[in-house]
């Protein structure tokens, strides 16, 4: 079964100090598909990434990438696994002093000793899959948030990924951009056969595009399945997380000394 | 806080401090690492060179040529007292190549490359910038930082000429145009009394120091920046003291080694 | 601006620099009178070298012609043995004395050669006969002293 997840993670366990983030998360993310890891603020879903990328260590627990373990301390192999990956940043983070041609060309000129007109034959195919080709002489600073990470998008398959990851890209986008975003994650993981890791918190896109659901609460997985199989779900974590209510498992107040008293009254 | 508690504090922060003070070392040893990848990509040092070298070619040429004209007026007068206005050119030449070439550049170098190295690194983490090169297996510390340190430590030097000649310069114009000294005897004395390796080599030898030290300190604090406005902010200020604390303690480590009583 | 323009433009500033640099170097220091032409060394023996530094210049009738390579103690003699080095083109004649004098009054010290008569010339490694120590401010002082305290018992 291993063989055919590109991503294993196995009894993982980390924390800073006192505050554990994750505790004994095991995930499998299969090949090829496009899976959706989801969650309220804090839970833990970005540790997540950063676990597979291998800037965090964990405690306890290893992460496995195409079989091979993860290990930060090994430069070598850590950049050549960061190599095969794709990471598209909350908001963006392209380099502000590049031009949006520069930006995408940047991971080719940096690992592939490509020549210039080849570089520039695939930085215009990636810009035109993310439909931004005409963009292509325009400085990050001109553009807006949706177009901004649309780029980033096109510079994390730069280098064709096998993994590609995306962290919050549905947050603050308008409806257009949504639907953009949302088809362009799907379409680009068929197209190219990568396998897609969607940290999101956006439930309804997250549903529509996905393959396989995690849902993350406090650490902890609370559900995990098809997204028919997570929408039937009966854990009342799960079940506040999707319909969106404001009081459950998950508290409105936070925690506070009573509320007569603070008013100085009397029960 | 009880006195029982000011003492583990000041433990905790001492301690803090070296810990710090060590991380910036190891952090020093890393630009070291990389720069001579960052030689080998040349063109990403010229861009910084242009970036710090060039845009700070006014600033300090505006201030050797205030700092020559001051030079002269006050060297005249206290000289004159002694009936040796005659050896103003000498007094301009050796203030300058010695001492305030090298610390007086270094400042304005802390001030105004310092500064904005450090608020560009910071505000590069904030934006997650580096974190997304780490991410597309690029060091950060070899791409981007590295060129900006090899780029300070060839600047400075020559800034610190630039300041030192224009001083000259503007001392000959106060004290020869303006005041009247000979000319001849402007230059003579001067010529005689500098000596090329003990003090113009000397003054070059404390610019590179200062350079270097300034580029790995504005580069170390952007580094470590917290990611908000306040943090970089923070972190600005700090380069500049830090930097200018730094300048004036090697000056004087420098100059007690350099030019101390020959045997 | 592209590349070219940025380029140029660095280059521009370190031309600059490179310019200052050889400025202070020419016309604010004394590199340019530094020979480069080929020297001799010769060496004297003096009771008291004084402030006499090495890189001190010899000179004779005021002209530079050479300069002090190195300093020691005679260990036979105490006495300061100096080195130094002078240019080749310039023969002095055997008997040529050295004196320790002192470049203004508060100055630095330099070897003053006052050429003697004699028709063979001093060649590398001979040894300058007749030296004059340098002036010790406490001697001086102390001489006066003296010739006044005699000055004062002659008269009683």
């Amino acid at each position: 079964m291993t063989h055919d997840a590109l991503v294993a993670i196995d009894h993982v366990t980390f924390g800073y100090d006192r505050r554990v983030i994750l505790s004994d998360v095991s995930m499998v993310f299969p090949r090829g598909k496009v899976i959706a890891i989801m969650g309220g603020s804090g839970c833990g879903k970005t540790t997540l990434l950063r676990l597979i990328g291998g800037v965090l260590t964990p405690q306890q627990g290893t992460i496995t990438f195409d079989g091979a373990p993860v290990d930060p301390r090994d430069r070598e192999s850590l950049y050549a696994l960061r190599r095969r990956l794709g990471m598209l940043f909350q908001f963006g983070a392209l380099f502000t002093d590049l031009t949006v041609y520069d930006n995408v060309a940047f991971p080719l000129r940096e690992h592939t000793g490509l020549p210039e007109p080849m570089v520039r034959d695939l930085v215009l195919m990636k810009l035109n899959a993310v439909g931004l080709r005409g963009a292509a002489q325009l400085k990050p600073a001109d553009l807006s948030g949706g177009m901004a990470r649309r780029v980033a998008l096109a510079r994390a398959i730069a280098l064709d990924p096998d993994l590609i990851m995306y962290d919050e890209p549905f947050a603050g986008l308008d409806p257009i951009s949504l639907g953009v975003a949302a088809n362009l994650i799907r379409r680009l993981n068929d197209a190219t056969g990568a396998t897609s890791l969607v940290v999101s918190h956006d439930v309804n896109e997250c549903f529509l595009i996905s393959d396989y659901v995690y849902v993350i609460s406090g650490g902890r997985i609370v559900g995990r399945g098809t997204p028919a199989e997570v929408q039937s779900s009966d854990d009342p974590e799960v079940l506040q997380f999707i319909r969106g209510e404001p009081d459950g498992p998950v508290r409105f107040h936070y925690p506070a000394p009573g509320y007569a008293d603070d008013l100085g009254l009397r029960a | 806080m009880t006195a029982s508690d000011a003492l583990p504090a000041l433990g905790r922060r001492a301690l803090d401090l070296l810990q710090r003070l060590g991380h910036s070392a190891f952090f020093f040893l890393d630009l070291l690492r990389n720069a001579p990848a960052a030689l080998r990509r040349f063109y990403l040092v010229i861009a910084q060179v242009h970036a710090i070298g060039n845009y700070s070619l006014v600033i300090i040429a505006a201030s050797g040529l205030a700092v020559g004209f001051v030079l002269a007026l006050q060297g005249y007068y206290t000289l004159s007292r002694y009936g040796a206005a005659e050896s103003l050119g000498l007094l301009v030449a050796l203030s300058l190549v010695r001492e305030l070439g090298p610390v007086v550049t270094g400042l304005l170098f802390a001030g105004r490359a310092g500064t904005s190295l450090t608020a560009e690194i910071g505000l590069m983490k904030a934006g997650e910038q580096l974190a997304a090169m780490e991410m597309m297996a690029v060091d950060p510390k070899s791409r981007v930082l590295a060129p900006r340190f090899v780029a300070g430590a060839i600047s400075m030097p020559l800034l610190a000429a630039i300041f030192s000649a224009v001083g000259i310069l503007g001392g000959y114009v106060v004290g020869v145009l303006m005041i009247g000294i000979d000319p001849g005897a402007f230059w003579s004395q001067m010529q005689s009394g500098v000596d090329v390796w003990d003090d113009v080599g000397n003054g070059i030898i404390k610019s590179v120091v200062f350079g270097v030290a300034c580029t790995f300190i504005a580069l170390y604090q952007g580094y470590e920046a917290e990611a908000t406005p306040e943090g970089v902010s923070q972190a600005t200020t700090r380069t500049v003291v830090i930097s200018s604390l730094a300048v004036l303690g090697l000056d004087f480590v420098l100059t007690a080694l350099m030019f101390s009583t020959p045997r | 601006m592209g590349r070219k323009g940025i380029e140029t433009l660095v280059g521009v500033f370190v031309l600059l620099g490179l310019i200052a640099v050889v400025f202070l170097a020419l016309k604010a220091a004394n590199l340019a009178s530094f020979s480069t032409g080929p020297t001799y060394a010769i060496t004297a023996r003096f009771d008291n070298i004084g402030g006499l530094k090495v890189r001190a210049p010899v000179k004779s009738a005021g002209v530079t012609v050479g300069r002090v390579t190195g300093i020691a103690l005679d260990p036979q003699s105490y006495q300061g043995r100096v080195t130094m080095e002078l240019d080749a083109g310039v023969k002095f004649p055997a008997d040529t004395s050295a004196k320790i004098l002192t470049s203004g009054l508060l100055g630095d010290q330099y070897i003053g050669l006052e050429p003697g008569g004699s028709d063979k010339s001093l060649e590398a490694g001979s040894q300058i006969r007749m030296t004059q120590s340098a002036v010790v401010l406490e001697n001086l002082i102390g001489q006066f002293l003296y010739n006044r305290a005699a000055e004062g018992g002659d008269k009683k």
